[in-house]
């Protein structure tokens, strides 16, 4: 479990992130969801390292990630997989090479040990026989399944995403979104997805933390967010034309 | 101005600190460093010739001709030629050029590698992406272009002996007599001291510049020529610095 206790961000005199306190659970797919620029992004890279907050902490399990020593952050860091929203595959590297990158560096596996684990993770994500391309000759969903590859190779306890449907046609985010809530059950894994597409809200939200403008304004699972009488919350869920007849029928 | 400099500065050698720590895996970092030597060294050799050639060239051709006198012993054309050659257009011409080619290839790559997270996913891996993907790029500059120094040192004299051939503006004769006259090797250590600080200068600057981009493509093109001018500048006023130190 992750949990996030009074964090706080500034950027210069901009506080982007105000006393945001919520938990991630294990097990479940946790939704981050607000609308851009509401500090969806600033919370995740806070979470993983990428930002260290100015005030409160985050806890992995009990253990407070921005105060460990080097060598234990580095331990729980290789806990972490994260799939970005470009997919950031290394595009000197063939697939095959990104998804053993993290072995390479951290485990003393042979290369055979190496291959049989690129092709257990491609099974994962449905991809099969990229192993020799590169990521340019990949297609968008095709890329972010193969960045879902390589944030499984160390087999992490912790599994972000941001925006993992962005730039996505709606039937490929679908798959995404299987793929997401797969993995977290098949592996138990505490996943923290960042989005703001309606369709992951109401599909794989186990858990949903609803932010603006950089406050957490709503806390809940996707059974109740379409009946919550929060305003704001509504204003974000409801914006849509589509949204808006679905609404009439609840 | 001066405070965002020294901020400049400061920023710069935490950058370096974390570029000088040690590699999370040195087998893949001898693997990196390997593929930096093959791609900078033979990436640049021809261009380096080619314009070697050309400047040796030149420069024979222009002593010859500014010291046209029967007081001059024509071995003085090689004798400058040879001086010049060796102690300053070659480490500093072709350490502009590299800054140019090599320096501008560093920030780019880098940088694309910034706007596209993908030194974010190296560090929410665990890796030190400054030592990953900087240190091997030094350590082979620092190696390259002395080596590249070397050949273009070569291809400028026998340029020089090329047109001294072809033009017959002295004879070869005094040519190579004037190249090999007082020759002191403490020259070319002088020579190979300077392109090796300058190396460094090209590698580290260009890096930095590429490390820190924040936004798009917009500031990638903004931030490798931003490298280019930091780094010429700072390998031209260190020319001076070194000349007076060494000489």
């Amino acid at each position: 479990m992750i949990e996030v206790n009074n964090v706080s961000k500034y950027f210069g005199e901009k506080q982007i992130l105000h006393s945001i306190n919520t938990q991630f659970e294990e097990g479940k797919v946790n939704l981050i969801i607000g609308r851009s620029g509401s500090g969806k992004t600033v919370l995740m890279k806070c979470l993983v390292g990428l930002h260290s907050p100015e005030e409160g902490k985050v806890l992995y399990s009990g253990r407070e990630f921005h105060n460990l020593p080097e060598n234990e952050k580095l331990l729980l860091r290789k806990e972490m997989g994260m799939v970005f929203q470009g997919s950031a595959l290394f595009d000197s590297m063939t697939i095959e090479e990104n998804i053993t990158f993290p072995l390479d560096m951290f485990t003393e596996q042979s290369e055979s040990e190496k291959h049989d684990r690129a092709n257990f993770c491609l099974e994962c994500v449905d991809l099969e026989n990229v192993n020799k391309l590169y990521p340019a000759e990949l297609s968008g969903g095709m890329k972010k399944r193969a960045a879902i590859a390589r944030a499984l190779a160390c087999n992490p306890k912790y599994l972000f995403f941001d925006e993992p449907n962005s730039g996505l046609d709606p039937k490929t985010s679908l798959l995404i979104d299987e793929l997401i809530t797969k993995i977290t059950h098949d592996f138990n894994t505490t996943t923290v997805v960042n989005t703001h597409d309606l369709n992951s809200i109401i599909t794989i939200g186990e858990t949903i933390s609803f932010i603006y403008q950089g406050h957490l304004a709503w806390r809940g699972s996707s059974d109740n967010i379409l009946t919550s009488d929060d305003q704001t919350l509504n204003d974000f869920i409801y914006a849509q034309p589509l949204t808006q007849r679905l609404r009439k029928t609840l | 101005m001066l405070r965002q400099l020294l901020a400049t500065f400061g920023e710069y050698l935490i950058f370096l600190r974390q570029v000088f720590s040690k590699p999370a895996k040195w087998s893949m970092f001898f693997k990196k460093w390997l593929f930096e030597l093959d791609a900078m060294g033979i990436g640049s050799m021809l261009i380096v010739c080619i314009v070697s050639l050309a400047m040796g060239s030149v420069i024979t051709l222009q002593t010859a001709l500014q010291i046209e006198s029967g007081w001059i012993p024509a071995w003085t054309v090689g004798f400058v030629a040879r001086t010049s050659i060796v102690m300053e257009l070659c480490p500093t011409i072709i350490s502009l050029l590299l800054v140019g080619n090599l320096g501008s290839r560093i920030t780019a790559e880098i940088g694309s590698m910034r706007v596209t997270e993908q030194i974010d996913a190296l560090e929410v891996m665990g890796v030190n992406p400054a030592s990953h993907l900087v240190l091997p790029k030094v350590l082979a500059s620092i190696i390259v272009n002395p080596v590249l120094c070397i050949f273009s040192i070569a291809f400028a004299l026998f340029g020089g002996f090329l047109t001294v051939w072809l033009t017959g503006c002295i004879s070869t004769y005094n040519f190579m007599d004037g190249l090999t006259y007082c020759f002191r090797v403490y020259d070319v250590v002088y020579a190979l001291t300077k392109t090796c600080v300058f190396a460094f200068v090209m590698s580290t600057v260009a890096s930095f510049y590429g490390y820190r981009i924040e936004g798009g493509a917009l500031e990638l093109g903004k931030a490798s020529t931003q490298g280019i001018v930091v780094s010429s500048f700072v390998i031209l006023v260190l020319n001076v610095v070194i000349t007076n130190i060494m000489l």
